[in-house]
């Protein structure tokens, strides 16, 4: 054999979840990533959340750039919607398809040299506009796919596999998103699946942008001492702040919840986030006090991950641009295209 | 939990089913990867090292190996182990100068073996080679016990018995025909340094019901086993039109398909109860049912009816049974009676130990059921230096339960006449070997195969009754055994973690197609268990939980039950934590159980 394949087996007793499908319906194609690669964790915690969310993988679409962790769309729901984009233009090609049909599950999948280089400006402005998906950075500080430069992401003083140590201030995707508006903030770590499954399940829910910057250590280029984006480095300052769970209305249990231990928030499609772990009265609904708590972590070396940040009253770019509520393939011809007359008759209106 | 200790011998040992499974721990994957490169004498070699008879044993075996298998836990069908055997068998070139040899000298021990079954040959097998004189006693004009003369030629032919049995007394085994023991008392004042019965469970059951004795009727009326037994020495050429077997075990079998054979044209099975509860194996009950055999369920045999002096039917009690949800019959009523027309009867209904020929002045003690007192282990009687092994220790059982006495017997004789404590037994041990060749490349075919299981070839209806030694089962095609071979999951090539290595990065949880992987907080049973996807446990298997991971502190989990052996999780970890090792089951027997024995 030169090389390997995971087999479709079905077994007894397999767990099904609404849809009748089991977790491996939402699997796709082989990864060729390196063994022991983040991403291929976070592969599998979507899968996870799109499984646990019965979502018909059919009425999900998967957008990505290029890179690694841009690959990574074609190992889960192989049978739903999605496209690869050119370097770092996934943001605007995911706003115009959800233009065209805001009814569909949308899902990015990037890295931090695709968004955070490259592909910046369109990453900013994809928050700005609140645009209706979750937006996955799988964050390893690295370009692993031209062998381990550091990335815009790699922190100072951190050092490159051969010993050259990174001069530059890295970019924080998490207090960027904070900045310029986006609705749903949340750092996680390919190594912490409990926290990870919930978080991706909440940001599917969550009815505008949401960042979550996924630390996802490069094995090949990037596990070493003196990097802040290895695994050992990132177990050792790991401190998972806010756990977010995301409770369907079906399951709701309108028990009183322990204020303080506990918060629910509500979401549009009648579910909920509830929130555990919070420490000291910290609100992730206070923009203020999570690019405090953030900065304040980073001082002390400590990866705080968690929901940081949670806004359901900011509107999404659908609703802001009063676009038309049906998606375009469900809109008459006729009314799509009003003819000849009609467009001189708009035109005539500029005259 | 406590962390699992792989370096028990048992615990690598249970993760292989169907060795765990077999009474003689045949290494059945380790023979069928053998089989996969046509290695077919080294694959019948290894057989026989632990079941002795693999031709006999490869077409009739119980084999309590197939319900076990780890395939059956995923589909419906295990690997077809058996028939594979009987491929190894078939097709081995000569052997003959591998087997265990006749040594140059005896070591002057003379040991007796009553009764010529799978037990006496295998521990004469186990002890000639090693130097003593065994002699072995049958009161019949043929060596084989039940295997010559309740198993039908058309399951077991006479030459595959013969070869196997012949292999053995040509190690220097005296073998004396007709010779009957009818006195243990006198036997054992000759001058023998260890005596072993195993002389079966030779007794099948009667049925006292009115009629049983009517003159003329009771001459149609049969025991099963020696009924069998007269028809394979060409006693007993012809039967009637119309039989009627009772019981539904696997003798029933073989007397519904030898009567058959013997010109009957209508064979009922009477059944007192439900399918469920049936004895015969699915398997005999399968071709049975294939050669048109009515299997009637529910008949509790009342009497025999005859009329001027013949017996002409047997009256039935309609039964109806209350069963439970775990299955149990918790009542059960007589709804009505039927009278079934039968020229003969065929009693099927189990068999006794019997040794009217053991003087109580023997020493030899016998329980109530006329069993004797045995030792589990050792299988030595109430009298020293008096063994017993195969269905005359613990009651009817199986060939490869024979086997597996017979093994044991011949450690515990072996010792014996060394003056050695019987219980000194050697425990096993397991070997450890790698089997990484390189990048995506094992020493076995580790990819999942998901091929049906292969359905064996029958010798057509119209043909098969022509003669009574027509071999049904015709063997698998070179196609069928390329497929089946492939069907094995190599269950010996264990998954060896080392939690020292690992990262914790989750690809071996994530690559893993049977979700059977999971790192998780340490916890009792029950937590561990609820963080694994397949999480229902299954008798036998265990847990696997490991130390405390190097990063976190969790622990490593897997459920051994549903691995597919597969090497994935090997394959895909960065840091080797995981490896593909295979596990040599080291089973002794009396040929190693001393340094310096004689090879």
């Amino acid at each position: 054999m030169t090389s390997f394949t995971k087999p479709i087996i079905r077994r007894k007793n397999e767990p099904t979840n609404e849809l009748g499908l089991v977790r491996a319906d939402y699997d796709g194609a082989m990864s060729t990533l390196c063994a022991g690669c983040g991403h291929d964790a976070v592969t599998a915690s979507m899968a996870r959340a799109f499984f646990e969310l019965s979502i018909e993988p059919h009425r999900a679409v998967k957008v990505s750039g290029i890179g690694c962790s841009s690959k990574t769309t074609a190992y889960f729901l192989r049978e739903s919607h999605g496209i690869n984009t050119v370097h770092g233009r996934m943001p605007s090609v995911a706003t115009g398809a959800i233009a065209a049909n805001h009814e569909l599950t949308y899902i990015g999948v990037s890295g931090d040299g695709d968004s955070l280089s490259i592909g910046l400006g369109q990453f900013v402005h994809a928050m700005r506009r609140n645009v209706n998906m979750l937006y996955m950075l799988e964050n390893n500080g690295v370009y692993g796919l031209t062998k381990g430069q550091f990335s815009a992401a790699a922190d100072m003083g951190s050092t490159a596999k051969k010993g050259a140590i990174n001069e530059l201030p890295p970019i924080d995707p998490v207090a960027l998103a904070l900045s310029v508006g986006a609705t749903f903030v949340a750092r996680g770590f390919s190594g912490d699946r409990e926290q990870l499954v919930p978080l991706i399940k909440a940001g599917l829910k969550h009815k505008g942008f949401g960042l979550i910057d996924v630390i996802s250590p490069c094995v090949s280029f990037n596990d070493h001492k003196g990097s802040t984006k290895s695994y050992e480095h990132t177990y050792k300052y790991y401190n998972p702040a806010v756990h977010a769970d995301y409770v369907p209305p079906s399951k709701q249990i309108k028990a009183a919840y322990d204020a303080g231990d506990v918060m629910p928030i509500e979401l549009h499609d009648g579910g909920q986030i509830t929130l555990r772990k919070l420490e000291n009265g910290y609100d992730p609904r206070d923009r203020a006090a999570a690019v405090h708590k953030l900065f304040e972590s980073g001082q002390s070396q400590e990866i705080v991950t968690g929901l940081l940040y949670i806004n359901e009253d900011h509107k999404d770019m659908h609703e802001m641009a009063r676009m038309d509520d049906r998606p375009l393939n469900a809109i008459p011809y006729s009314e799509l295209n009003p003819g000849a007359a009609k467009l001189k008759e708009i035109q005539k209106s500029f005259r | 939990m406590k962390p699992t200790n792989t370096r028990n011998p048992d615990y690598y040992h249970k993760v292989v089913d169907c060795q765990w499974a077999c009474p003689a721990h045949t290494p059945v994957p380790q023979y069928i990867r053998l089989i996969a490169q046509g290695r077919y004498g080294d694959a019948y070699l290894l057989n026989r090292e632990s079941n002795v008879f693999p031709g006999v044993l490869g077409r009739v075996c119980d084999r309590p190996c197939e319900p076990a298998c780890r395939r059956g836990r995923l589909e419906a069908e295990p690997v077809a182990i058996c028939r594979l055997k009987r491929v190894a068998a078939d097709h081995r070139e000569d052997i003959t100068d591998r087997l265990p040899k006749k040594p140059a000298k005896t070591n002057g021990k003379k040991i007796a073996l009553i009764g010529a079954g799978p037990a006496s040959f295998t521990v004469a097998n186990d002890l000639a080679p090693l130097g003593y004189e065994c002699t072995i006693f049958e009161k019949l004009s043929e060596p084989g016990g039940l295997m010559r003369s309740n198993i039908p030629a058309f399951r077991l032919p006479e030459k595959v018995l013969s070869e196997e049995l012949d292999c053995i007394l040509d190690m220097g085994v005296e073998l004396k025909l007709n010779s009957p023991v009818e006195s243990m008392s006198a036997f054992l004042a000759q001058d023998w340094d260890a005596v072993f019965v195993g002389t079966g469970a030779p007794r099948g059951k009667d049925l006292n019901l009115d009629g049983r004795w009517e003159d003329g009727a009771k001459d149609n009326i049969h025991i099963g086993i020696d009924w069998l037994e007269s028809v394979a020495f060409e006693h007993t050429k012809a039967i009637g039109k119309n039989v009627l077997i009772i019981g539904v075990g696997n003798t029933a079998m073989d007397c519904c398909r030898t009567s058959l054979r013997l010109g009957a044209k209508n064979v009922k099975v009477m059944a007192r109860k439900p399918r469920q509860f049936f004895k015969a194996s699915v398997w005999e009950l399968e071709d049975a049912e294939e050669e048109n055999i009515e299997i009637m369920v529910n008949h509790s045999p009342k009497a025999f009816v005859h009329k001027n002096g013949k017996l002409t039917g047997m009256v039935f009690d309609l039964m109806e049974y209350v069963i439970d949800d775990n299955g149990r019959i918790t009542d059960q009523k007589v709804t009505g009676q039927t009278t079934i027309p039968c020229d003969d009867v065929i009693l099927a209904i189990g068999q006794d130990n019997a040794f009217p020929w053991i003087e109580e002045s023997c020493g030899i003690e016998l329980d109530k059921w006329q069993v004797p007192v045995v030792d589990e282990t050792t299988f030595e009687s109430t009298r020293k230096g008096v063994f017993f092994g195969g269905d005359s220790a613990f009651g009817p059982k199986n060939i490869i339960w024979a086997v597996e006495h017979g093994h044991q017997a011949a450690i515990s004789i072996h010792k014996h006449c060394q003056g050695k404590m019987l219980t000194g037994r050697l425990p096993n041990e397991v070997d450890m070997a790698p089997t990484k060749m390189g990048m995506f490349e094992w020493r076995y075919s580790n990819s999942y195969d998901d091929a049906e299981r292969r359905k064996m070839n029958h010798v057509e209806l119209t043909k098969r009754f022509a003669e009574l030694d027509v071999e049904v089962e015709l063997g698998f095609t070179p196609e069928q055994i390329a497929t089946e071979v492939e069907r094995c999951l190599n269950c010996d090539i264990q998954t060896v973690f080392e939690p020292s290595l690992c990262e914790e990065c989750d690809a071996c949880i994530d690559i893993c197609p049977v979700e059977c992987l999971s790192i998780t907080p340490d916890g009792d049973e029950d937590t561990l268990r609820a963080s694994l996807s397949a999480s229902e446990k299954i008798a036998g298997q265990d847990l696997f939980v490991s130390s405390a991971l190097p990063m976190t502190k969790r622990v490593m989990i897997k459920d051994e039950n549903v691995c597919l052996h597969c090497g994935l999780c090997a394959e895909r970890c960065p840091t080797a934590a995981w490896d593909m090792q295979e596990a040599l089951i080291q089973i002794h027997h009396a040929d190693d159980q001393d340094e310096g024995a004689v090879p």
